[in-house]
């Protein structure tokens, strides 16, 4: 046909004219390494996760190593002072304060961001417009955003001051848990929320419509229908914040003070605390060796922290995948 | 009745493109789809079905498609002509779609899809060990039933199968001549820096096609190239398909059985069993092949009269 | 006599489908209550912008961003922060770009659906959840001393690298299987490798959506203070940073914030301080406008 002359110009055909066959194709060497790269790339957040792992527990373990740093010490004891040698009357490794402290200021933290937060889903989720929705959810992104050590600021320089002024300075200390914690909540408020909305959001129109149908006012809808059904991703929304709240760093370095309480069980919110997280930002301030007992008391911290943290969101991601199944 | 002719009457495709696309040659292919199209066809209605072996493309054996355990296709067997158009027709759920796409090994794309039986391309196991499924794409082309260019400048999407296959050639030619063949050069040469998705429907599945030209395939698969398009659309594909039979080996898959009848040389009727009583699942098995005035006017076996006959669809 | 007609169901039959009062005054109380709710957060940020703004617009002056940090809270500024801000941005930009779109095309493209994949996957949204001064450990542990590179610029990008990887593999992720599949059909039945489709149109195509994901992941990385100050940040310097410099000590904005507010004077721990956030504020603000323009823009082209 007339056509063959035009077909050659277009490339090797497949009537035998040299070229690649069907089995031996060009050799893609450059292609192979190429793959490889990009395999290493994806390895590359599980050696991250590992390096985390390994890192945190080998430093950690080390301190049980140090002669006169006991594992039992540091799970029950409760006084936290290891800046001095093992070997004196004034060292004490245990961890209790510091983890009492994290717990205190989460507990108001949550105190302040689950009934903001819920409150906000159920709202945006059962009664505001379309309209108002998309205004509110993005400034609540906004919320989310902002950086952790300007809350920090804002907790120091404004929340402080204002419970002062209300409740009195001799009742509130400059550093004290109750400002630290209250904007903790803050920082979480976004996290419980749309997470709370999205679960709430999940619920199937016919199970509200039903409702309606019987009669059943908005509120009744909202509070007996919607979240029950919503409750597992809203359990969830909490367990996330929680876990937030534990690993916050900077509102509670800035605000919540640099001394673990001394008498445990410390309960009273406008004492002065250090979490465990402020403790890791002090230490590393100080020159400390490694080696030391200070230096690897940092990652003994850090582990409990992670482990916490983990185990936390492991339980929470659980769930949420739960719940996005049901629907 | 002659449905080739009626459908030519119909064409608006002026000739002047037709002697553009075979440079050099127009007295032969212009007859071809006027006065000619009733001879051609007394002639195939004629012909034996099987061709000398060498006008054989694919030489398919007992070949069964399944998605892990559940059967697609079951005990295929077949051949494919050179530069005639096939026809797979068939009921939704007789496998016509997947048995197609083991012809550019596609099927290989699925992670649960498992091919079994023999499908030879000249003689050449298609399936062997050793055998590259890039370089038999590249040779067995396809076109999608939803036009799928992609978001680049007709210029680039036309460039990009010789690019990726280290063709030597000028690439502008390669444009221009694939835009020709696919009849389509008139309507975009002035826009050809232009992002694909600014044309029509049939414009873009024209285009595809002109794509799928631009490596000098030696097959094109059409998998219900015009189910997406309006009918003036599909006609100019149809007739499209016409053109590019002279050169080219071309299997379609349509559910439009009038189209297989104006367009095709060969049609295949494929029929959905299900697994079981209580399965419901379908899977497709092959009922007859034959030349297509064939089928159409005397099949031979009572499922084809049926669903020729709208009986079942 | 007549018997009477038998009284009527209600007294009131044009109140027969109000609700009872009672019930209206709940549903409103409800509705409120929700509403000051949600107010309450929204009223929280409000009152934090406007006092940084009120604290520290006074503070803003060209001298504070070209001065370095000195005793005086006058003639302090936040030069050093800033350089430090920035080479870290292009140096975590530089290796979270390649890592993590390499680590999501793979995923996305190539990697079988297997056991392994979906540990991988599991992996990621856990390390989602770890707090930020963890990877400050990392940092310190393996960066600063196992890898020997000190308290360098590079341990902190590295640092912070490692913290915003995987959000950038995931919405990376999220680009590439936004685009249809169709494209890559297309591209392989031109007899193209899998690996010359995913990079010259999947890849293309999803730039758009993964840049906004990374400048998004980089506005968090900037932002974040306790990682760096794990890993080896100072507070103050008085020299700038350049990204090609990775051996020099480094600061950033958001560690000078901290210092300046953990310092006794009220003019540090208030003006200056907020002097400085209203500077990082305007960065973030930036960076994430740049973002959603990008993607509004580029989103459907198709």
């Amino acid at each position: 046909m007339s056509t063959e002359s035009t077909r050659t110009v277009i490339g090797p055909s497949a009537n035998g004219k040299p070229g690649p066959t069907l089995t031996s194709p060009r050799p893609r060497y450059g292609e192979r390494i190429v793959l490889a790269l990009l395999r290493m790339a994806a390895a590359l957040s599980v050696v991250i996760t590992v390096g985390i792992i390994l890192v945190v527990f080998t430093e950690a373990i080390a301190l049980f190593g140090i002669p006169g740093v006991s594992v039992v010490d540091f799970f029950t004891d409760t006084a936290w002072r290891p800046f001095t040698d093992p070997s004196s009357d004034l060292f004490r490794i245990g961890v209790l304060p510091l983890l009492n402290s994290t717990l205190l200021i989460t507990a108001i933290a949550l105190a302040i961001a689950v009934p903001l937060g819920l409150a906000t889903a159920v709202y945006l989720s059962e009664y505001a417009r379309p309209r108002v929705r998309r205004t509110v959810k993005p400034i609540l992104e906004l919320l989310a955003g902002v950086p952790t050590v300007v809350l920090g600021y804002f907790a120091l320089t404004f929340m402080t001051p204002l419970l002062r002024a209300i409740f009195g300075t001799d009742v509130v200390p400059i550093f004290n848990a109750m400002s630290a914690g209250i904007v903790v909540g803050i920082l979480i408020v976004p996290t419980i929320a749309s997470i709370s909305e999205d679960s709430m959001s999940a619920v199937p129109r016919a199970l509200r419509e039903g409702a309606y149908g019987l009669g059943a006012a908005r509120r009744q809808v909202a509070l007996k229908v919607v979240f029950p059904a919503a409750l597992s991703g809203i359990v969830a929304a909490v367990i996330l914040g929680f876990g937030r709240a534990v690993g916050e760093t900077l509102i509670v370095s800035l605000a919540a003070g640099n001394l673990p309480p001394r008498d445990l069980p410390a309960l009273d919110p406008f004492q002065q605390v250090q979490t465990m997280t402020a403790y890791i930002t002090q230490a590393v301030g100080g020159e400390s060796s490694r080696g030391s007992v200070t230096y690897q008391s940092i990652f003994a911290v850090g582990a409990l922290l992670f482990v916490i943290t983990f185990l936390v969101n492991l339980v929470a991601l659980r769930i949420v995948r739960r719940f996005r199944e049901e629907y | 009745m002659d449905q080739r002719t009626a459908s030519d009457q119909q064409t608006a495709f002026s000739p002047i493109r037709l002697n553009t696309s075979s440079a050099g040659s127009q007295q032969s292919s212009v007859p071809a789809t006027e006065g000619g199209a009733t001879d051609t066809t007394a002639s195939r209605s004629t012909a034996p079905s099987q061709g000398s072996p060498d006008d054989v493309v694919f030489d398919v054996k007992d070949v069964s498609v399944h998605y892990g355990s559940a059967p697609a296709l079951v005990d295929v067997t077949l051949t494919i002509q050179r530069r005639k158009i096939t026809a797979f027709i068939g009921p939704s759920g007789c496998g016509k779609s997947t048995f197609i796409r083991c012809f550019n090994r596609t099927n290989d794309l699925i992670p649960n899809a498992r091919v079994q039986g023999r499908i030879d391309y000249h003689h050449q196991d298609l399936y062997a060990k050793d055998v590259d499924p890039v370089e038999v794409r590249r040779r067995i082309g396809m076109v999608f039933q939803k036009p799928n260019p992609f978001p680049k400048s007709i210029y680039d999407n036309l460039t990009f199968g010789p690019k990726v296959n280290r063709m030597k050639v000028d690439y502008d030619e390669v444009v221009e001549t694939s835009l020709r063949r696919a009849a389509l050069w008139d309507e975009v040469k002035g826009k050809l820096k232009e992002n694909a998705y600014s044309l029509s429907g049939g414009q873009q599945q024209r285009l595809c096609i002109a794509r799928a030209l631009t490596v000098d395939p030696e097959v094109i698969l059409m998998d219900e190239p015009c189910s997406a398009l309006d009918p003036i659309a599909t006609s100019h594909i149809e007739d499209l398909m016409r053109e590019l039979e002279k050169d080219y080996t071309i299997i379609i898959v349509t559910h439009n059985m009038q189209q297989a009848a104006r367009v095709s040389d060969r049609t295949a009727f494929f029929t959905a069993e299900v697994e079981s009583e209580n399965d419901d699942r379908r899977f497709g098995r092959l009922v007859e092949i034959g030349d297509t005035s064939m089928i159409f006017s005397n099949p031979s076996d009572r499922r084809t009269e049926d669903y020729i006959s709208g009986r079942f669809g | 006599m007549a018997v009477s007609a038998p009284a009527p169901p209600r007294e009131q039959p044009d109140r027969a489908f109000r609700a009872p009062v009672g019930d209206t005054v709940r549903e409103k109380f409800t509705q409120l209550v929700l509403l000051l709710g949600t107010l309450a957060a929204l009223a929280v940020l409000a009152i934090l912008l406007i006092d940084i703004v009120l604290d520290g617009v006074g503070g803003l002056s060209l001298n504070f961003l070209t001065n370095y940090t000195s005793r005086f809270p006058e003639m302090t500024g936040i030069r050093a922060g800033i350089t430090g801000t920035l080479s870290l941005m292009v140096l975590v930009a530089l290796f979270t770009f390649p890592l993590g779109v390499g680590a999501a095309l793979y995923l996305e493209e190539f990697a079988q659906r297997n056991r392994w994949t979906r540990l991988l996957e599991t992996n990621i949204n856990n390390l989602a959840g770890v707090p930020s001064i963890v990877y400050g450990l990392l940092g310190l542990s393996v960066f600063v001393f196992f890898l020997g590179f000190g308290r360098s610029l590079l341990t902190g990008a590295l640092t912070l690298t490692a913290l915003v990887l995987p959000v950038v593999i995931v919405a990376s992720r999220e680009a590439l299987r936004a685009v249809p599949r169709e494209i890559r059909d297309g591209g392989l039945a031109l007899g193209a490798t899998p690996l010359q489709v995913a990079f010259r149109q999947t890849l293309p195509a999803a730039i758009p959506s993964i840049m906004t994901g990374m400048i998004l992941s980089l506005s968090r990385a900037i932002g974040e203070t306790a990682p760096i100050l794990v890993a080896g940040a100072v507070f103050s310097r008085r020299a700038d940073n350049e990204p090609w410099n990775v051996s020099e000590a480094y600061t950033a904005i958001p560690i000078q914030i901290f210092d300046f507010v953990k310092r006794p004077q009220e003019e540090f721990q208030v003006g200056v301080a907020s002097a400085a956030i209203i500077v990082l504020m305007t960065i973030l603000l930036l960076m994430n406008s740049a973002a959603i323009i990008i993607r509004n823009r580029y989103a459907r082209k198709i």
